[in-house]
């Protein structure tokens, strides 16, 4: 297997929702190192498009080629935050991040010893600017913040493919700096991001893709 | 690459799903609490409403029991997944790569624990208050210990199935009560038959039974449902 494969193809994608296509002939690639931005109107399918990607929607025609042995090892190595940020509100940031790092823990692994420690989520936390807020239920803090809460993950994440769906939407001046460092990271590393975003982001060399019906 | 699983982190990534979800309960108690409640007020109900009698309320007081219980769990049902669909929660529990089914059955666990237990752990007082006979207490005791869970997990089903859909009304009672019907013939003759000397294992088994598949099955039919809500 080259280093250089495709960690996801997609070749001739077509999906139609409510009698309406959302797009046709679709064809992509994502390669280490790549970050793809999906960028359309509103309602042209991005949201779809990226759940059909991660394999919670199947209602399309087309193929879509995921470099992985099986399924639970594409799930391993994938990391998915949808626009929903799976922060619930009567947690914690704290326990929320807790619980994601729990689940999304490979299943290789002969140990718990890969998952982070509580000192490793509290760090992603305050890289998050949530450092005073550990400790207070989600329901007290702004939507931003949410999102900060959610994307803390991305900190300590070593799956390849990230998919991440609008999540620069409620963030500030600094947040959007800090994501955009996240992301930069993460193409560093080898990994790969496919990211929608209505916002232009500041990163050199990035792919683009324009849904129109 | 190491070998393949050996459930390690499928074990924490079950634990921590039962200690979410605990801790959820915990936080918003008041909303946890309402099945008990709800339990408790029905049973409290048919003195006033049938009679004040104690022969004639023993007569039905093991029916009125199963059916408190068998209410109270389809009300608490609809909460399973709904706050995990509508915060995004679901979608990390599908991508998740560890089995659905254990995932599922952590969500139940809790669930049950919190809403099944202590009507398991009062329903001697309960039907002490409807003068259920004293021989009769153990029999519906362990007959709502086996029986309720079975109705957690048969209830999963239908929550799983309706869980994406904006108006459900009655569906999910409708989906959910016929597979249920089960637990509370067995519930009922469980307490009826023992009172008139049937050896109390021969109906406990037969609960037994139902949960036995009930755990082995109904996780598998609401991982799949699950996956159909959310497409």
């Amino acid at each position: 297997m080259s280093k250089d494969e495709p960690l996801l193809s997609a070749h001739d994608l077509h999906c139609e929702r409510d009698e309406r296509i959302l797009f046709s002939g679709l064809s992509f690639s994502l390669r280490p190192g790549q970050i793809l931005q999906v960028a359309g109107a509103n309602g042209s399918g991005k949201t779809t498009l990226l759940r059909m990607v991660c394999g919670l929607f199947d209602g399309y025609q087309g193929e879509i080629r995921r470099r992985a042995a099986d399924w639970e090892s594409f799930l391993g190595s994938m990391l998915y935050i949808g626009h929903r940020p799976a922060v619930n509100a009567a947690l914690t940031p704290l326990e929320n991040l807790r619980w994601c790092c729990r689940l999304q823990a490979p299943t290789g692994a002969k140990t718990t010893a890969d998952t982070p420690t509580e000192a490793d989520l509290i760090d992603a936390l305050q890289a998050a600017g949530l450092e005073g807020y550990e400790d207070s239920q989600c329901h007290g803090l702004s939507a931003g913040q949410r999102q900060r809460a959610s994307l803390a993950r991305l900190a300590l994440s070593s799956a390849r493919l990230w998919i991440l769906d609008e999540p620069f939407t409620t963030l500030d001046g600094p947040g959007i700096r800090w994501l955009q460092g996240l992301l930069q990271g993460q193409r560093q590393r080898g990994g790969a991001v496919m990211v929608t975003s209505h916002h232009p982001l500041d990163l050199p060399d990035l792919s683009s893709l324009h849904l129109s019906p | 690459m190491t070998a393949p699983a050996p459930a390690v982190t499928t074990a924490a990534a079950f634990r921590a799903t039962v200690q979410r979800d605990l801790l959820i309960a915990v936080r918003r108690r008041h909303g946890a609490l309402n099945p008990f409640m709800f339990f408790l007020i029905t049973a409290a109900l048919f003195p006033v409403a049938v009679t004040p009698e104690p022969a004639r309320l023993a007569e039905i007081a093991a029916g009125a029991l199963w059916i408190s219980a068998l209410l109270a769990a389809m009300l608490s049902m609809d909460g399973l997944f709904r706050a995990d669909y509508e915060d995004g929660s679901l979608e990390q529990l599908l991508l998740s790569p560890h089995p659905l089914y254990f995932l599922v059955l952590a969500k139940h666990l809790s669930h049950w624990l919190v809403s099944g237990l202590p009507l398991v752990l009062a329903s001697p007082l309960i039907a002490a208050m409807l003068s259920l006979p004293a021989e009769a207490r153990l029999p519906l005791l362990l007959g709502l210990a086996l029986g309720t869970p079975a109705l957690s997990l048969l209830g999963g089903i239908g929550a799983a199935l309706t869980v994406g859909l904006g108006s459900r009304g009655l569906l999910l009672t409708v989906i959910t009560l016929p597979l249920c019907l089960p637990v509370l013939i067995a519930g009922t003759l469980t307490v009826q038959q023992t009172l008139q000397g049937a050896p109390l294992a021969a109906y406990l088994s037969v609960l037994g039974a139902i949960l036995l598949a009930a755990l082995c099955l109904a996780p598998l039919a609401s991982a799949a449902a699950l996956r159909l809500s959310s497409g």
